[in-house]
């Protein structure tokens, strides 16, 4: 099954990647590529198997339910592109 | 070229991070001289080799500074003074941290990873920043905003990637040992095609806090050095459980060089065919086959064992790491850190425009390969049937481990490749890495160290791969191939 054009670009918008046509159709070659890959994988009969989501079979950590962190706020947002008296400063959203 | 100032044998760029050790205790130079030293090999040929993102600096002699101070305390750790090279995907202190990104191209980290806080804590010195392909994506290095890295025994090929700039800086010489993570072979493959060591760890051994993260699943931070030896030297230092880290293993701490040393005698080596199946350079099965030999020299015994899915392994890792960078990369927004596109119209529009000029060319691929396979109506036939595939894989070494200790192979099935050669082709740049790619998916252990040539002189890698937690183990094999050969201590020409 490929892709197409359109699925490009529904899927940047999901992705919140910015794409215009010319750059949408060079990706959708190669990933049509990469696509034609993935399908060896689809053939193989996966009937009663686990899917395995880690390498380890891990069981979720508890910790107990209390403050552990300080406040470093500043700190973090030294590295913001725009604050303003300890927000982060984005368009406005509501009209 | 200069020399130590005391009585080393070896010019201390060509010393293993062991005999540094020694000369250290012995106080035949301060670590400030050793790391003025590196800072000065690496002045002289960074232009050139473009290892590094952030070379060291005056941070760095300070941190060589309280090393000494440290030793003359009397609380010097085996890797105190020690000069490391950390890809910059780890987040250091006060570092900046780019992960070979546009998008994180003005980013200071505000915190340590747990691996630099380990690392800082036994007093070891961060020898800069290396250069990686972008997030991490890529077997050349060439996908790094910083430039491609260029491979120091030949700058006309690729030193691997991702961790291209800490394999390269160890091979010039411009580093005793570094640190790397690898996904899907970005240790192992760059390590091969530079000849110098690496080790991914059993997943969950080294804590990925402060690792930018990848494929969370698969991501593995692990040593990278000239010698086995050293690379047990850096993972004592480097593993450890870490509570940050919901995938950290609680585990009884363990010496990772108890092994060296040991004889190798009766040791069961599992060649799987689909390693030496069509698809590897004749010179690459030639070395590693010869490799295979001398440990049968050593008295190792060979199994011929099979893993029928592996060929499955890039296709299942080409949609679970994608679909996993794509969770991990949403985090990337323009509002909090990093960069932010200087103009936009709305909110959606600031999204957008920051992220399309931050992520460059394949990481932007990866983001839409991933949110495609995780979208509404194809998540079960993609990301669920990947995974469960995964299990088939992890099902195959199951069984091979009953029949051997370890398996060996080719680490890559090529020697480097020439800067631009496949950056057209995304696919054959994938299918570098279809023997490495097998142990991230079961979460194994997986080592690569330097077994010969090919005919032009590069590099050929022989991978080592045991079973869960079975470091310790692989690296006494490979000092004791390391003992009976000297590939590992051979340098590029004019690097010397």
């Amino acid at each position: 099954m490929a892709l197409t054009l359109e699925d490009v670009k529904r899927v940047a918008h999901l992705a919140r990647l910015a794409i215009d046509d010319a750059e949408a159709r060079a990706v959708l070659s190669q990933l049509n590529d990469v696509f034609e890959l993935v399908a060896q994988m689809q053939a193989v009969d996966t009937r009663g198997v686990e899917p395995m989501s880690h390498a380890l079979d891990l069981v979720q950590r508890l910790r107990e339910d209390k403050v552990t962190e300080s406040d470093q706020h500043a700190e973090f947002q030294k590295v913001a592109p725009q604050v303003e008296v300890g927000l982060y400063l984005v368009p406005k959203v509501i009209e | 070229m200069s020399r130590a100032e005391g009585h080393a044998s070896l010019p201390m760029h060509n010393a293993t991070i062991k005999s540094l050790a020694t000369g250290l205790a012995a106080r035949q130079y301060s670590s400030v001289e050793l790391t003025r030293h590196f800072i000065n090999r690496i002045n002289g040929l960074n232009k050139k080799l473009n290892c590094f993102i952030s070379p060291p600096d005056e941070k760095s002699l300070k941190q060589a500074a309280a090393a000494d101070a440290m030793r003359s305390a009397g609380k010097a750790q085996p890797l105190t003074g020690i000069p490391i090279a950390q890809k910059d995907i780890f987040c250091a202190k006060g570092w900046l941290t780019t992960c070979g990104s546009r998008m994180l191209s003005n980013f200071t980290s505000p915190y340590d990873a747990h691996v630099v806080e380990r690392l800082n804590a036994a007093g070891a010195v961060i020898l800069g920043k290396t250069n990686m392909d972008e997030f991490a994506m890529g077997s050349s290095n060439e996908t790094s905003w910083y430039g491609p890295v260029r491979n120091p025994w030949d700058v006309d090929k690729v030193p691997g990637g991702s961790s291209g700039g800490s394999a390269a800086a160890v091979a010039a010489r411009l580093a005793p040992g570094a640190i790397g993570t690898d996904t899907g072979g970005s240790i192992r493959q760059p390590a091969a095609l530079t000849g110098i060591c690496g080790l991914k760890p059993t997943y969950g051994v080294v804590s990925r806090y402060g690792m930018i993260a990848f494929a969370s699943s698969l991501d593995q931070g692990g040593p990278l050095a000239r010698s086995a030896e050293d690379l047990a030297l850096l993972l004592n230092a480097m593993a450890g459980f870490d509570p940050r880290d919901s995938t950290s293993l609680d585990r009884k701490p363990e010496d990772y060089a108890r092994e060296i040393g040991k004889p190798v005698k009766g040791l069961k080596i599992g060649l799987p065919e689909e390693f030496f199946a069509k698809g590897a350079a004749p010179d690459v099965v030639k070395a590693v086959e010869a490799a295979v030999a001398e440990f049968r020299k050593l008295g190792c015994e060979t199994v011929e064992v099979s893993l029928p899915n592996m060929k499955l392994s890039v296709p299942v890792y080409y949609v679970l790491a994608p679909a996993e960078a794509s969770s991990n990369l949403a985090r990337y927004d323009g509002v909090r850190y990093g960069y932010r596109a200087p103009e936009y119209a709305d909110l959606l529009d600031l999204y957008k425009k920051t992220r399309a000029q931050g992520f460059g060319p394949e990481v932007k691929r990866r983001i839409l390969i991933g949110t495609y396979v995780l979208s509404h109506g194809y998540y079960d036939a993609y990301y669920i049937q990947a995974q469960r595939v995964r299990r088939l894989i992890a099902r195959d070494f199951a069984e091979v481990f009953k029949h051997c200790d370890v398996i060996m192979g080719p680490t890559s099935p090529s020697t480097a490749f020439r800067v631009g050669e496949k950056m057209g082709d995304p696919v054959q740049m994938y299918l570098n890495d279809i023997y490495t790619i097998p142990a991230n998916l079961a979460g194994l252990p997986g080592l690569s160290i330097p077994c010969g040539f090919d005919g032009k002189g590069l590099p050929v890698g022989l991978q080592i791969v045991g079973n869960y937690f079975a470091e310790a183990r692989m690296l006494g094999i490979a000092h004791q191939y390391q003992q009976a050969t000297d590939w590992h201590m051979r340098a590029p020409k004019g690097i010397d």
